[in-house]
């Protein structure tokens, strides 16, 4: 308990002591962290779009004018059975014709030639959403193989909209998955740059204690004692990093919530906010293991012998 | 208390540091080792301490044999040897004070016995008034005596001084071999390794020359033994 006490205190004082030094190594892992927060921000927003995205996929399921509304109902029931199907929206046929109105509200021909026929032409309809996008395809194979509906009720189906929709569907699933891939790509390249950065600092700032890890070693001192203040500091660094990058990215989520709510999508103060803790969390830690890390291997290089 | 045996150090194969030095120092002994820069001096302290492995031949502090230790056991056996080197060799970022506290912290003393000995040992070498100062706010003579103070904190067996008086002017030299003096008149063994002919004329005792890597003199006071 003693040692620990002793190790901290030196951790700190020499966090105190080399003030310039310390500094830098704050400054470089506020720039780690300020990527890992970004990169952070940056996946909500793209994670958001393609949600967005996807959420305008579906299959409609047409039906027949006049076809009854209990064996309609059945067919979504079954549906909703489906482990891919994530919902299943019924609209009435009477619902269909007050949409259809309000659509062409300023198109009197096609307004006239409704009430000219005076009875319902459209029938009820189905809207399926898949919990995935590839899920659409197995979904609308299913429906017109016959094996899941008898045929009584596949009687009354108009038609499926999914082959209409497959090409842009396909399309979409490909975009979503290449951006989520490149995504990821440039996450894991920009983190290994920064953490390059960082451990690299702090190996200089090491590099230049050299010595007196050698007059440590030569008073008696263990690799504990000598190894423990450097991985106190290298923890300094991450809290103090994390504390300064929360701080910074207030006033940046801040602007960007109030300017680019718009063209993001999502207003990423809201998000930076509700998300604050989990945020903090992952500074943290990442910060943390990267001072007492890089510190443990910078300064095995000279404990060894 | 300490053994070398046939000790060869060879860097590479036109420069041999040491060369088949084989002598022994007893208990309460004072020895000079003298020579020329280069003659193998430093190479021989750093030999004695396992800062170096020997070429051949072996160094043993008491029955141990230095360069078997590993680690925990090298820690052990270097915090009953006190050093003392010409560039003083303290941490910069500590105070005078902690710089000893520091070596007794290593030696794994209490809080008590820190607080209790450290002043005593900065009155010992005339830094009472110096204990919140860093090394760099010290002249060099100071530095060589808060040095000296930070060895002898946990009264080690040896006390082994390389060139400690390399950086010093007469009236510090002086001083730092007065204490060496006190510090050996007490009981502690003292290896001091030096290229100032005038300190190992002030000591009179045992002296060592080496030339050239090679043991060329082993002389002490009672009579000359050429070798």
């Amino acid at each position: 308990m003693i040692k620990f006490i002793r190790i901290t205190k030196a951790g700190f004082l020499n966090f105190k002591r080399s003030g310039t030094l310390s500094t830098a190594g704050v400054l470089m892992m506020i720039i780690t962290l300020s990527v890992i927060a970004s990169i952070i921000l940056l996946q909500a927003a793209l994670n958001f779009s393609l949600n967005q995205i996807k959420d305008k996929v579906d299959v409609t399921i047409y039906f027949n004018a006049g076809s009854p509304e209990d064996k309609i109902l059945s067919i979504k029931d079954s549906l909703l059975a489906l482990p891919e199907v994530q919902s299943v929206a019924y609209t009435s046929a009477d619902e269909a014709l007050a949409e259809f109105r309000a659509r062409h509200v300023g198109d009197y021909a096609t307004i006239a030639a409704l009430n000219e026929v005076n009875l319902n032409p459209l029938g009820a309809y189905l809207d399926v959403k898949a919990k995935d996008l590839p899920q659409y395809e197995s979904i609308a194979k299913l429906l017109s193989s016959g094996n899941f509906l008898s045929s009584d009720s596949s009687s009354i189906i108009d038609k499926i909209n999914y082959n209409d929709n497959k090409s842009i569907i396909d399309k979409l699933n490909s975009i979503i998955g290449g951006a989520e891939r490149l995504g990821l790509l440039i996450t894991l390249i920009l983190i290994i740059i920064s953490i390059i950065i960082t451990f690299n600092t702090i190996r200089l700032a090491i590099f230049t204690s050299r010595e007196e890890i050698g007059v440590m070693r030569l008073v008696g001192a263990n690799n504990l004692t000598i190894r423990g203040p450097f991985m106190v500091e290298g923890i300094i660094y991450g809290l103090l990093s994390t504390i300064l990058t929360l701080a910074i990215f207030f006033p940046i989520t801040g602007w960007l919530g109030a300017n680019m709510t718009g063209f993001l999508g999502l207003n990423l103060n809201d998000y930076y906010t509700a998300n604050f803790f989990q945020i903090l969390v992952i500074l943290l830690l990442s910060g943390a293991a990267l001072g007492i890390i890089s510190s443990f291997l910078a300064t095995r290089k000279y404990l060894k012998k | 208390m300490i053994y070398l045996n046939n000790v060869s150090k060879v860097y590479d194969s036109d420069s041999v540091a040491l060369d088949n030095i084989s002598l022994s120092v007893t208990a309460g002994e004072f020895v000079s080792i003298v020579g020329h820069s280069g003659a193998g001096k430093t190479t021989l302290v750093k030999m004695i301490l396992a800062e170096e492995a020997p070429t051949s031949g072996e160094v043993f502090f008491e029955s141990v044999n230095v360069h078997k230790l590993r680690g925990g056991e090298l820690s052990r056996l270097r915090r009953r040897i006190g050093t003392v080197f010409q560039d003083f060799k303290l941490l910069p970022n500590k105070t005078a004070y902690e710089n000893i506290a520091f070596a007794m912290e290593a030696a794994g003393k209490s809080n008590e016995e820190i607080a209790s000995d450290v002043p005593h040992v900065l009155e010992l070498v005339g830094l009472s008034q110096k204990a919140s100062r860093f090394p760099r706010q010290l002249s060099g003579g100071e530095q060589q005596r808060l040095a000296i103070a930070r060895a002898i904190i946990n009264q080690p067996e040896l006390i082994i001084a390389d060139e400690p008086t390399g950086n010093l002017d007469p009236v510090n030299t002086y001083e730092v071999v007065e204490i060496l003096k006190k510090i050996n008149d007490l009981g502690t063994t003292v290896i001091l390794a030096t290229h100032n002919k005038g300190v190992v004329d002030a000591i009179g005792k045992r002296i060592i020359t080496l030339d050239k890597g090679k043991l060329a003199r082993d002389e002490s006071k009672e009579g000359k033994r050429m070798l």
